[in-house]
């Protein structure tokens, strides 16, 4: 485990301190507050629109809050650019899948392996020190499901299906050796087959001490691997708890579920 | 034999002999396909000043040369790394200045006046269009078209450096054979470089941000910074060409900020090939003696241009380049069933 993640087990890694975001009229994010702690895995949902990628994107610096804090590891980061947050090593991966469809998908891994942070830490699983990148990218690959020795990670990136570029989304999060993935909707548009392959790999990142903050659509699959679920409901916190808590609030029930969906999702939580 | 016995095949020789790795180096054949373009590429540069019939089409020759570093720098900006500049004037004039006012004002020689005015025409046009990196495609190709018309119009205005007459008795190259050959040479290290750059890793960086920077903004890499260093590339590309049009024509003056410059370049790289980094080359070679052979019409060249322009954008819009590959890489043979 990375001594890095777990000096303190108590204090959170991430926080969120009243964050509002207003995009002209559209108030997509009021006084939302939460706390992720180390190995955490950490569910959002809501309703469409109700913020959740907002939320990534005020974290990661790609939007910049109208009010409210930040705070990586007590580190007020609020406002930094996308590459600083990045470079601390909280990362993202995009809800609208990102890659670069004009390189072959191992080169895809390259570009991440080039930035300061990997030559830092070495990439995944590096000890400190960065070998070639090729060999680092074609390993991240295979680790997150890419066959080996077949021809798909050198294939070009636009031919591939979009379970491979959700993973490839991941992929990139690796490469930078984080401490937080923060997964935007990385389970929507993958089929039932797909979903359960990538669920083994979620918990397996967990164990080894990242920190996951998940948005989801699929319920059943996020309450297999969430340990705390909060909901959003046009930009406001609705509730913090555990699976178990959320499903059985009133509120929640109300707000976003219908109410056989609960059931249905109850007895796998 | 009829034609039904016979099957129409088409082979690929490039990825053949992509394909076959190592291996094509053991068969002379291979080896040849693989080099032999290179060679009439390098060896056509090198005896072009030979070929020519005299100083003047020598003088068209160093002028090709000139046009052909822009439409490098063009190309590599806007298909590498995807920020159209219209800033081939802008670059060329910054570099001619500096490499006019280091020659005349200090003494320095033209050996030293042009790699210095690549530096620091480099650095002074990237600083210059640092605040405008953030913007995307058409925004940054207007900045970089104001600059020239910007600067042609400071020194106009404050009459600084000669103001309109320019600055007049800059040393020339020390012979003819000297220039040309310079020139030649620059091209070929210019092209060969960039074509070697933009496939290493640090190339690739450039390529991404031009798929997508956010993903390269969320991979913890400052885009700005290689944007940034992206522009210095080309415009020190440029600046270098100006500082040698200048010690061509002995003279530096606001004409070196024409939009000539910014406009040739593109049309050359669309008649060549966009993103082949060869093909601007090729369209410069084509163009510019075009438009010599053209003075005596005047202005009426331009309808010339714009019609070749049209022609092959509608027609022939992946370049002349492309097209020479793809048949030179494929071809189709009959084949008995
Ligand atoms: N860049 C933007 N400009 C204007 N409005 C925006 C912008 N981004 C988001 N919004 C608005 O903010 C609200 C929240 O959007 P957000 O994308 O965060 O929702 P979400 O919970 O991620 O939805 P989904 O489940 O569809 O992904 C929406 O009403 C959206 O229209
Ligand atoms: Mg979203």
């Amino acid at each position: 485990m990375n001594p890095e993640i777990n000096e303190d087990m108590t204090k959170p890694i991430l926080q969120m301190n009243k964050m509002s975001k207003s995009f002209g009229g559209v108030q997509a994010l009021k006084d939302v507050s939460f706390d992720v702690f180390p190995g955490d895995v950490l569910g959002i949902i809501g309703p469409n629109g109700s913020g959740k990628t907002t939320i990534v994107n005020c974290i990661t610096g790609f939007v910049k809050p109208t009010s409210g804090r930040v705070y990586f590891k007590g580190k007020d980061i609020t406002g930094k650019q996308p590459h600083k947050v990045a470079d601390l090593g909280v990362t993202r991966t995009f809800q609208i899948m990102r890659p670069y469809y004009s390189l072959p998908a191992y080169k895809n891994l390259v570009i991440p392996l080039f930035s300061p942070r990997a030559k830092r830490t070495g990439g995944w699983r590096g000890g400190g020190r960065l070998g070639n990148r090729q060999t680092i990218a074609i390993d991240i690959l295979e680790e997150i499901g890419f066959e080996r020795d077949s021809y798909i990670p050198f294939k070009k990136t636009s031919t591939l299906p979009t379970g491979y570029l959700k993973r490839l989304e991941l992929a990139r999060c690796l490469a930078l050796k984080p401490e937080i993935i923060i997964c935007d909707e990385v389970f929507s548009g993958l089929s039932m087959s797909e979903i359960a392959s990538m669920v083994p790999l979620i918990q397996r990142l967990q164990d080894e001490g990242i920190t996951i903050v998940m948005i989801e659509h699929r319920l059943r699959e996020l309450f297999q691997v969430a340990n705390r679920v909060m909901v959003l409901n046009f930009g406001q916190k609705l509730i913090e708890g555990t699976p178990t808590e959320v499903m059985a609030d009133e509120k929640v029930k109300e707000a976003y579920f219908g109410s056989e969906e609960v059931e249905e999702v109850m007895t796998y939580a | 034999m009829s034609t039904q016995e016979l099957r129409k095949e088409r082979i690929d020789r490039g990825i053949k002999v992509r394909s076959d790795g190592l291996y094509a180096l053991m068969s002379l054949r291979e080896l040849s396909y693989l080099t032999l373009p290179r060679f009439i590429l390098i060896a056509g540069m090198i005896s072009l000043p030979f070929l020519m019939p005299g100083m003047y089409w020598q003088r068209v020759i160093s002028i090709v040369c000139i046009y052909a570093v822009l439409a490098l720098s063009f190309d590599f900006l806007s298909h590498y790394v995807g920020l159209v500049s219209l800033g081939g004037a802008f670059f060329i004039g910054t570099g001619g200045y500096v490499a006019g006012i280091l020659n005349t004002y200090y003494g320095v020689p033209p050996v030293l006046t042009v790699p210095l005015a690549a530096a620091i025409g480099g650095i002074f046009c990237t600083l210059m269009l640092l605040p405008c990196l953030p913007l995307k495609g058409v925004y940054f190709a207007i900045v970089t078209l104001m600059y020239p018309l910007f600067m042609a119009r400071i020194i106009e205005a404050f009459d600084i450096f000669g103001g309109t007459d320019g600055i007049v008795g800059i040393d020339s190259f020390s012979s003819a054979f000297v220039e040309q050959y310079f020139v030649v040479c620059m091209v070929l290290i210019f092209l060969f470089g960039l074509r070697r750059f933009v496939t290493t890793d640090r190339g690739l960086i450039f390529t991404a941000i031009m798929d997508n920077d956010q993903a390269v903004k969320a991979s913890g890499i400052n885009i700005t910074k290689y944007k940034a260093l992206a522009v210095f590339i080309a415009s020190s590309m440029g600046c270098m060409a100006g500082a040698c049009l200048t010690h061509i024509y002995m003279w530096s003056g606001i004409s070196q900020f024409a939009l000539d410059f910014s406009i040739l370049p593109i049309a050359a790289t669309v008649i060549g090939g966009a993103g082949t980094l060869v093909g601007p080359i090729l369209g410069c070679l084509i163009l510019v003696p075009v438009s010599e052979l053209l003075r005596d019409f005047g202005t009426l060249r331009i309808v010339f241009y714009a019609s070749i322009l049209v022609g092959f954008i509608l027609f022939r819009s992946d370049g002349i380049m492309v097209f020479i590959q793809r048949k030179y890489e494929q071809f189709e043979r009959w084949t008995k069933i």
